[in-house]
């Protein structure tokens, strides 16, 4: 392997940081405590639900951990941790529920 | 307020952010034997994790300055993916937006997908927390997420091991994060963004740089939006 470039990964390495910070300082730190319109507040109300599933869906169906292979106990255990989260409304509940069912189907079926 | 009431908001958002873990633990390492892989040393890898602290982005950057991609397409790229972070950033600005400029700007450095996903939720289902219980308990989910992104990365570098696949830990982040959310699907309109989330990131999966994740986002949250205004609508004429 020729290895990376030293420039090109400390110029990589700042870039990025600064850029990244950016993003997450765009709105916190330029808009502070201005009131914001109420149809934006409507849509951002919505972030966490709408970013974060469409995050993990792909995950569950192209798992990472068997190269993209569908894989029947992870989106068992996806739905099991959603119904777990869903019905006791309590995290943790949900992420045991979760990693049970996951490690049992492995287990069964592996 | 009372001392102590922000002292359990903060040991709140510690223990909240606990579980996750599960998932920095692995993915940290796993950074820090790719990197070394790559040719890094170790006060470039652990350099890296600290200046830009996005895990899915650094892996995007440091694949492609392997294959010698030239440095804008890397920088794009990585940016790309780290654009939800935008959209992370608008959603936590009615809730601290009002806090000074370094704690806003500590908050966006500490701004990532788990200290983002506790707050929202955990601000959601406490309207009556004040300003600093606000900034106090994102502090709190940060400790022990943050430092120990930095920490995995240095020992996956010095060990150069990741943890073994039979132990499906890849499965660790998907969990977590449904875990978060499931909880707070508890309105039409959170179930129908949800709902639109899912589906709308299996069709555009094909787009490169993570970029599917945001075209689903904006169209869920549109989706909640529009239900919302709808279920309104419906309450008013009733």
């Amino acid at each position: 392997m020729d290895g990376i470039d030293k420039t090109t990964l400390w110029t990589v390495i700042i870039l990025l940081g600064l850029g990244s910070f950016g993003l997450r300082f765009v709105f916190t730190g330029m808009i502070g405590d201005r009131p914001l319109p109420p149809w934006l507040l409507r849509h951002l109300r919505y972030t966490a639900v709408a970013v974060l599933p469409a995050l993990v869906t792909p995950l569950v169906i192209w798992p990472t951990g068997t190269g993209g292979q569908f894989d029947a106990p992870r989106v068992i255990a996806a739905l099991a941790t959603l119904s777990v989260g869903y019905f006791t409304r309590n995290v943790l509940a949900a992420i045991i529920g979760g990693a049970a069912s996951l490690y049992g189907l492995l287990y069964l079926l592996g | 307020m009372p001392a102590s009431s922000y002292r359990s908001t903060y040991w709140q958002g510690f223990r909240e952010g606990l579980p996750f873990l599960f998932v920095i633990t692995p993915f940290g390492l796993l950074f820090g034997v790719v990197a070394t892989e790559a040719g890094l040393n170790l006060f470039e890898t652990l350099t890296f994790s600290v200046v830009v602290i996005a895990g899915a982005a650094q892996f995007t950057a440091l694949q492609l300055m392997t294959e010698n991609a030239p440095t804008l397409i890397v920088l794009a790229s990585a940016l790309a993916v780290n654009l939800r972070m935008a959209m992370y950033s608008a959603s936590l600005t009615p809730h601290i937006g009002a806090a000074p400029l370094w704690k806003r700007a500590l908050i966006a450095y500490f701004t990532v997908d788990q200290s983002y996903a506790c707050s929202i939720v955990a601000y959601e289902n406490n309207p009556d927390w004040t300003l600093s219980q606000k900034v106090t308990y994102f502090m709190g989910t940060v400790t022990p997420v943050c430092p120990m992104w930095y920490v995995s990365t240095l020992v996956g570098a010095l060990i150069g091991t990741a943890i073994p696949s039979e132990l499906a830990l890849d499965f660790a982040i998907p969990i977590t994060f449904i875990a978060i959310i499931a909880p707070s699907l508890r309105t039409r309109a959170h179930q129908a963004a949800a709902l639109a989330a899912v589906v709308l990131s299996l069709l555009f999966s094909f787009l490169p740089y993570n970029l599917g994740v945001l075209v689903a986002g904006l169209g869920a949250m549109i989706t909640g939006a529009q239900v919302e205004l709808w279920t309104e609508r419906k309450k008013g004429a009733a």
